[in-house]
């Protein structure tokens, strides 16, 4: 892959030029959702990006010192890692470099969950420490069952590029592991049931209380971005396969369009659970189920 | 630079964020306040949000007479918002203290402590009354260069104060 086709997927498409506009879209579709499933009519189509230019305008508080300075590191380098995780995406065929590589793609998607914990505790709230010793607790929990499924699924495919991945016939195996993503999906976005880091009201905002303006308009948007990758990552493996590559794109547009509603109707449907119960949950029901996906997946393969 | 001016006007009208904030009330308006915020009044058409942390607000909304131990709170939580907000007083408490006017615990009204942009009267008022009062706030937000010199109070505190 050449320097150019590389540097236009990172800024045009599936990356930043897509992405961003993408990642309001999924926003606003989610919170839309949630008004119709409660009969009102909820925001307006541009309300996400409302909301980010009046961020970009306000005022932001002055802080001192290396604290100040990684506080306004942190969401900046949420954003890069999750807009790098949207532009790996293999929505168009391409041959080489990054493209597709299943294992920088995992390592991008955790990022801006790690920015989060390193931000609550560099705001020395006592509420973003709470938020953020949550989100590490929760990380650890789902992000067993998660890399487990795409483990299993890469191991029984022979394969750890997305590409190959998505060109292969779905087995199965394949079919159990994505059910495995999706129920880690709702705990990786901080969506109802498992909105426990940002927990709104109860723990004020979680890490993100002492953000204001331009900085907290950037975790608006590496969340919107976080919401793209994750729905893409699920599209992208269970996406059928078109030769046409048109078709192709519109298969996946319309399959991460499908799993953003299904997300949207959890969170709706559901009401944030407590933190012991959220880890049980994980580390009981989705284990077992990934734990034997992974086993199976390497039986398959030693047999073969 | 005029474009994004009036781009910027927009979105602070379009995308109001709200801090709730209880000076002592009674609970009447606060539960009226929640109330404006259910699905059946459907704030969100409006881009109302209701956030956690007062860094994330752009109109605070207070309730309640302003007692003696919440003076200093309002102020703080005040100057922790970031500019340019607003300040909507719920119910008649905020403005006059009401029918606590008396009483040796109150360093009320609201005005006297920060500036306030909107009263909305009633004890309690209706939910519909306390969003026009949020629309409201939220045009006057948009309608605010970058950075305002803090909006006198519409109501003085002198004009309020009781004879003892
Ligand atoms: S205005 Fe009336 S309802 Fe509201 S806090 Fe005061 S006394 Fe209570």
């Amino acid at each position: 892959m050449s320097l150019t086709t590389a540097l236009a997927r990172l800024l045009i498409f599936p990356g930043l030029l897509f992405a961003v506009p993408a990642a309001w879209f999924f926003l606003w579709v989610e919170r839309k959702a949630v008004a119709l499933m409660q009969g009102r009519i909820g925001p307006p189509f541009m309300q996400p990006f409302y909301d980010f230019i009046k961020l970009l305008g306000k005022d932001v508080p002055v802080r001192e010192g290396i604290g100040g300075l990684l506080m306004k590191a942190w969401p900046l380098l949420a954003v890069s890692s999750a807009a790098g995780a949207v532009a790996l995406l293999p929505v168009l065929p391409a041959q080489g470099g990054f493209q597709g590589d299943l294992i920088l793609l995992l390592a991008l998607l955790e990022v801006p969950s790690m920015c989060i914990i390193a931000a609550g505790f560099s705001s020395r709230s006592i509420f973003g420490e709470i938020g953020s010793a949550r989100e590490a607790v929760l990380s650890v929990s789902y992000n067993i069952v998660f890399l487990l499924a795409i483990l299993s699924i890469a191991v029984s495919q022979h394969t750890f590029r997305l590409e190959a991945l998505a060109g292969l016939p779905a087995t199965p195996l394949r079919w159990l592991g994505v059910a495995a993503l999706l129920a880690c999906l709702p705990a990786k976005l901080h969506i109802n049931p498992f909105s426990l880091p940002n927990a709104e009201q109860e723990i004020y905002a979680g890490p993100m209380t002492e953000y204001a303006g331009h900085e907290l308009a950037m975790w608006e948007l590496a969340h919107g971005l976080e919401w793209v990758a994750a729905t893409g990552l699920v599209a992208t493996l269970a996406a059928p396969r078109f030769a046409l590559w048109w078709l192709a794109a519109l298969a996946f547009v319309a399959l991460s369009f499908a799993v953003v509603l299904l997300l949207a109707v959890l969170a709706s449907a559901t009401a944030r659970l407590a933190i012991d119960t959220t880890v049980r949950f994980y580390w009981h029901c989705t284990l077992i189920f990934a734990v034997l996906a992974i086993s199976s997946a390497l039986i398959m393969r030693f047999r073969s | 630079m005029k474009l994004w001016k009036r781009l910027m006007c927009t979105c602070r009208r379009r995308s109001p964020w709200l801090f709730h904030m209880n000076s002592g009330s009674c609970n009447g308006c606060d539960i009226e306040f929640v109330a404006a915020l259910t699905p059946r009044y459907d704030a969100e058409q409006l881009g109302v949000l209701l956030q956690g942390s007062p860094r994330h607000a752009d109109i605070l909304c207070v309730t309640g007479p302003v007692t003696r131990k919440a003076a200093d709170a309002i102020k703080t939580v005040y100057a922790q918002a970031p500019g340019p907000k607003a300040v909507v007083a719920i119910g008649s408490c905020p403005a006059t203290t009401n029918v606590f006017i008396e009483s040796r615990t109150l360093e009320g009204p609201l005005g006297r402590h920060i500036p306030v942009d909107v009263f909305v009267p009633g004890c309690p008022p209706r939910p519909d009354a306390i969003l026009q009062g949020v629309a409201k706030a939220a045009a006057i937000l948009a309608e605010r260069a970058d950075h305002p010199p803090a909006a006198a109070p519409v109501i003085k505190p002198d004009a309020v104060e009781v004879q003892r």
